[in-house]
């Protein structure tokens, strides 16, 4: 507790003292609104912005140098600065992180960075800074909170992936368009929620209802036609791509190119332990996929629909054959599945955060990853699949830069196809 | 012309006694403590068995005895837990099934593959071995295959005549009848020249009319000098044109020799008909209590 | 409603390096789904591996623009080859998915900050066609300066240049497709692609024709991002799982298993974006549709995504396409 209370308080202090820098820096400087340029007499420029979290530094050092050529400003109260240059050709530009506030360095490609000229004669660099407090937080620490993080996100990619894993035990079908399903909650709560500004308690119910709905047209209108027509596993495969692409444009139709949010999404992060910092929504959000989970367990093994669901992923002849109505189970399947696309795709918009119009698309192949994992055509095992995923994305984090963490994903499950194609909890059928 | 004398037995194949097991005097297949399971099944568990050249062998049993199984393993379809097997002298254990193809066995399917979306012309120059053309610099090239693939058309012309489908060269696979089809797969097996030719229940599905026609074409290729090991159920066509007969049973061989003294075994009867074939299926299972000594 | 431009753009769409690229990639997926039966469903990652490999080349290694282009060929025959031989033994829809994730590796790869220095990541890299010291590819253009063409046909002297290559290509790539095919080794393909225990029973490597045949579709599919990449600059954002689907559009739209299939197909398909991408906002800004501009550009891809579900479940054989010879159709 002791340490964590210091945490804290060494993270406030920074914000204090950046803040008071900004304050002050911005008082010292004189300059103009543009920042402080040097060698305006030439005509080409470097410029850029030094900015934590939205907040601009002043009076931070940057050097340009290059060709024979050095000059040096430091940065507005806005946190801009611009240097003349005399020539277009490659600069190196190196930010003195000596002048940096307390904790804060640059993150990434280093302190000098290398700048080159497009068809302009004016290049922006900007560095990636923030909290160079990453080396002090322990390893443990940090394999805790990424493995805690790990489950958040397995949960909710548990959700989706069930619905995979089930649609393709009892049809058959590999389904492209399920992360577009996904989106549909997220988009669905989005509407109500924002757009019409129903307390969440209310648009998130609605949204997994109008999923679920969607999921019983689909399966009327589109899949069930298609089964009596008599199609291959490989043309129903291709319409799923096809459903994916309309589905994913018709949603960029509605909400447009840009992100949106879900009214709480920046709800404070907590700390708990150690760094381990979750909001009240993430807390909410993982308890709630624990419950529908269960429900869900409960359903499957209990209920009769849900034996009837598990018999004709086993053997569909038999299961047709000792009187059970496959169509009607197969219908509530896709019900199921929507449902539980949908509610994931809430959770994912708080934990990304935030709402696109490609969401689902992004993890299609992470979900994939979890039930190839698991077991194509077990639900539990794209339970326990999508966990282990969810824990490798966020652990992979602590070996490989963070934008290739989900090529660790895909690496497993090209494995696991290669090495153990029904995946842990699947049976051995020709998978070849 | 279909022949309908009883066709030339060869006789004298093995030496010692005809046992499970015994020594050929012109062995083709040599198979040696060859086991698979399936879990806990054990589907296959042959000590040694050896199948004699240039006559035709029957390998039969009830239904669940290995018999395919045994024939997945040998033609290199499946592999073995344990075991070796040899043909003509060359050890065959761990070599995939198109190299084993290359060495002159070939093998036919229980469910007939005959390639639907291609001709029965394109089905039977597929069968030929050793093309140049079908390696892929060569191919771009017609002038390094041309000449081969117009002798190949004209050795499968002759084996469509004989099998009667060379009117049909040109249709697809797929119009063919299943009876047509099975031939088709027959002819196009003997386009690769094949020393031993195995035959998964040749008959299976072929209606009545046919059957006489397969047997012929059959008993021809021991008239050319080839082996013949094949599958079967239909005890007719065993007695009719087998020179030797294997029996399965549960994965082991029980009895082995000339058909006709094969089927009387006692061995045999036990396993098709069940060790107890005399007692009430009701005593051995005790839902009946018979006092011992009561007449029945 | 200016029906005289959109027409112009509408056929301009028949010839340009686009489509030439996506005729390409079309053949490639031809050869590995329509003939062998291959489902490739990651062909944008052979397109990516072409057209870095050209443009990483030319810019990190400072090799002649044809040097450039071979290396990204051989790119994508290595690339073909660490994906093939653990992965074709897999089952239809689990090699789909298995390319799909060797595909997105491939993006993420470059579209990743660790090796910004060498494929530009997310900006993606530019000034490799025309080199200071005369090794770039338009710099070897035998075209004079100038405009050439006619209506809708109107290029100036670099872009007439990459046609030209690129047609040459194209033309060399169908002769080869249709050499192959028609020939002992095309047979064994179409073989394989029906029933490969069949295949191998007569005797034949069944793996080795299957590596081949994706080794021979992923060149062509390289030489489309290879072509394309000619034309302009190279961005990952390019090479997504979206790209792959169109072109599988444009195959299945022309014929799979069809040798100018491919090519018309994506012809076809280029000629419908462009209408339709000069249509829908026209038709929005004079009020017929009641949609912004935005949306109206949007609503094509929804019409692509629409047709591409129609043609496979009403016309899975495409224009050319026999029903007979598909494999995939019940």
């Amino acid at each position: 507790m002791k340490i964590l209370l210091d945490d804290t308080r060494r993270r406030v202090l920074r914000i204090i003292l950046v803040a008071l820098l900004a304050v002050f820096g911005g008082l010292s400087v004189s300059a103009p609104a543009l920042g402080d340029s040097v060698g305006e007499e030439y005509s080409a420029t470097v410029f850029g912005n030094v900015k934590v979290d939205g907040e601009p530094i002043a009076g931070v050092r940057i050097v340009v140098d290059g060709g024979g050529y050095t000059a040096e400003t430091v940065t507005d109260s806005d946190g801009r600065w611009s240097i003349g240059v005399p020539e277009v050709r490659n600069y190196n530009v190196t930010l003195d992180e000596s002048t940096l506030p307390e904790g804060i360095s640059v993150l990434e490609g280093g302190a000098t960075q290398e700048v080159e000229f497009g068809l302009t004669d004016r290049v922006a660099k900007n560095f990636f800074i923030g909290e160079g407090e990453r080396n002090e937080t322990s390893i443990f620490d940090q394999i805790v909170s990424r493995f805690i993080y790990g489950i958040n996100f397995g949960l909710m990619l548990g959700l989706a992936a069930v619905g995979v894993s089930l649609v393709f035990g009892t049809t058959g079908l590999s389904n492209f368009s399920h992360g577009e399903m996904v989106t549909f909650g997220a988009v669905a709560a989005l509407i109500f929620g924002v757009g019409l500004q129903l307390p969440l308690f209310i648009a998130i119910p609605i949204a997994v209802a109008l999923s679920a709905g969607l999921g019983w047209s689909l399966d009327a209108g589109l899949w069930r036609p298609l089964r009596k027509k008599g199609l291959g596993i490989v043309q129903l495969m291709i319409v799923s791509i096809g459903l994916s692409l309309t589905m994913r444009y018709v949603i960029q139709f509605v909400i447009g190119g840009a992100t949106e949010q879900l009214p709480g999404f920046d709800s404070p992060k907590i700390n708990l332990f150690g760094a381990v910092a979750l909001s009240s929504t993430d807390l909410m959000s993982m308890g709630l996929s624990i419950v529908v989970i269960i429900a869900f367990a409960y359903w499957l093994l209990r209920t009769k629909t849900g034996k009837a669901t598990r018999a004709i992923s086993d053997n569909p002849d038999l299961a047709a054959a000792s009187g059970i109505d496959v169509d009607k189970v197969i219908r509530i399947v896709w019900i199921m599945a929507a449902s539980l696309a949908g509610l994931a795709g809430v959770l994912w918009a708080y934990f990304r955060p935030g709402i696109k119009w490609d969401m689902g698309t992004q993890i299609l192949l992470l979900i994939f990853a979890a039930v190839t994992l698991g077991g194509l055509g077990t639900a539990f095992g794209a339970l326990i699949g999508a966990l282990i995923v969810g824990v490798l994305v966020e652990m992979s984090g602590l070996i490989i830069p963070a934008d290739l963490k989900y090529v660790g994903a895909l690496v497993v499950l090209i494995v696991v196809l290669l090495v153990r194609p029904q995946g842990l909890l699947g049976r051995k059928q020709r998978v070849g | 012309m279909s022949n309908n004398e009883k066709p030339q037995k060869t006789t004298d194949l093995h030496i010692g006694d005809a046992v499970p097991g015994c020594k050929k005097k012109d062995p083709m297949l040599v198979i040696d403590h060859v086991k698979k399971t399936f879990g806990g099944l054990t589907a296959v568990d042959v000590e040694h068995l050896e199948i004699p050249s240039g006559v035709i062998t029957a390998l039969i049993g009830p239904n669940g005895a290995g018999k395919t199984t045994l024939f997945n393993l040998l033609t290199g379809f499946d592999t073995p837990d344990t075991g070796t097997w040899s043909f003509m002298g060359t050890s065959l254990s761990g070599v995939p099934s198109f190299k084993v193809a290359q060495m002159g066995q070939v093998r036919t399917f229980q469910l007939t593959k005959a390639l639907s979306l291609l001709t029965v012309i394109e089905n039977m120059k597929l069968g030929a071995k050793g093309q140049s053309g079908e390696s892929i610099f060569r191919a771009l090239f017609p002038g390094f295959w041309k000449k081969q693939d117009a002798d190949i058309e004209v050795k499968a012309m002759e084996l469509l005549k004989r099998f009667k489908l060379d009117t049909k060269k040109d249709d697809f696979a797929a119009s063919l009848s299943g009876g047509q089809r099975k031939l088709l797969e027959m002819a196009r097996a003997l386009m690769t020249d094949p020393t031993l030719v195995m035959l998964d229940e040749p008959m299976a599905g072929v209606n009545p009319a046919l059957t006489q026609s397969l047997l012929d074409h059959v008993i021809s290729l021991k008239g050319e000098g080839m082996t013949v090991l094949f599958v079967e159920h239909d005890m007719h066509m065993v007695r009719h044109i087998a020179d030797w007969v294997v029996v399965m049973a549960e994965g082991k061989v029980v009895a082995e020799g000339p058909p006709d003294t094969v089927m009387k075994e006692q061995a045999v009867i036990d396993a098709y008909l069940g060790a107890h074939q005399e007692t009430d299926l009701g005593e051995v299972t005790g839902r009946i209590n018979i006092i011992k000594g009561e007449d029945k | 409603m200016d029906w005289g431009s959109i027409l112009n753009n509408t056929l301009a769409g028949f010839l340009t390096p686009t489509t030439i690229a996506f005729a390409l990639a079309a053949l490639g997926l031809a050869m590995h789904f329509g003939f062998a039966g291959l489902l490739n469903f990651g062909i944008a990652g052979f397109m990516a591996i072409g057209g870095y490999g050209y443009a990483i080349s030319v810019l990190t290694f400072g090799l002649p623009w044809w040097a450039g282009m071979l290396v990204g060929v051989l790119g994508s025959v290595v690339f073909a080859l660490i994906l093939g031989i653990p992965t074709l033994r897999l089952r239809g829809d689990y090699l789909a998915i298995a390319t799909i994730a060797a595909a997105e590796i491939a993006r993420l790869l470059f579209l990743t900050t660790a090796f910004t220095d060498v494929t530009g990541s997310a900006d993606g890299l530019f000034g490799f066609n025309s080199r200071p010291d005369g090794s770039g590819f338009q710099n070897s253009n035998p075209i004079p300066q100038g405009t050439y063409g006619f209506g809708p046909f109107t290029y100036n002297e670099q872009t007439l240049w990459v046609l030209v290559f690129g047609l040459i290509v194209l033309t060399v790539a169908v002769w080869f497709l249709w050499a192959l095919m028609r020939s002992p080794w095309g047979r064994v393909i179409k073989g394989i692609r029906e029933d490969e225990e069949a295949v191998r029973s007569l005797g034949k490597n069944v793996f080795a024709y299957k590596l081949q045949a994706l080794v021979i579709g992923g060149v062509f599919g390289a030489l489309g991002g290879i072509i394309y990449t000619a034309a302009q600059n190279i961005s990952p954002g390019v090479y997504v799982t979206s790209l792959t689907f169109f072109i599988w559009t444009s195959l299945l739209l022309g014929g799979a298993a069809t040798i100018f299939g491919p090519v018309i197909g994506a012809v076809i398909f280029w000629v419908i974006q462009a209408f339709l991408s000069n249509l829908l906002p026209a038709l929005s800004t004079s009020g017929i549709l009641p949609v912004s501009t935005t949306q109206a550009s949007t609503l094509r891809f929804v019409l692509v995504g629409i047709g591409l579900m129609l043609l496979v479940i009403y016309r899975p054989q495409g224009i050319f396409g026999d029903k007979r010879e598909l494999t995939f159709v019940k």
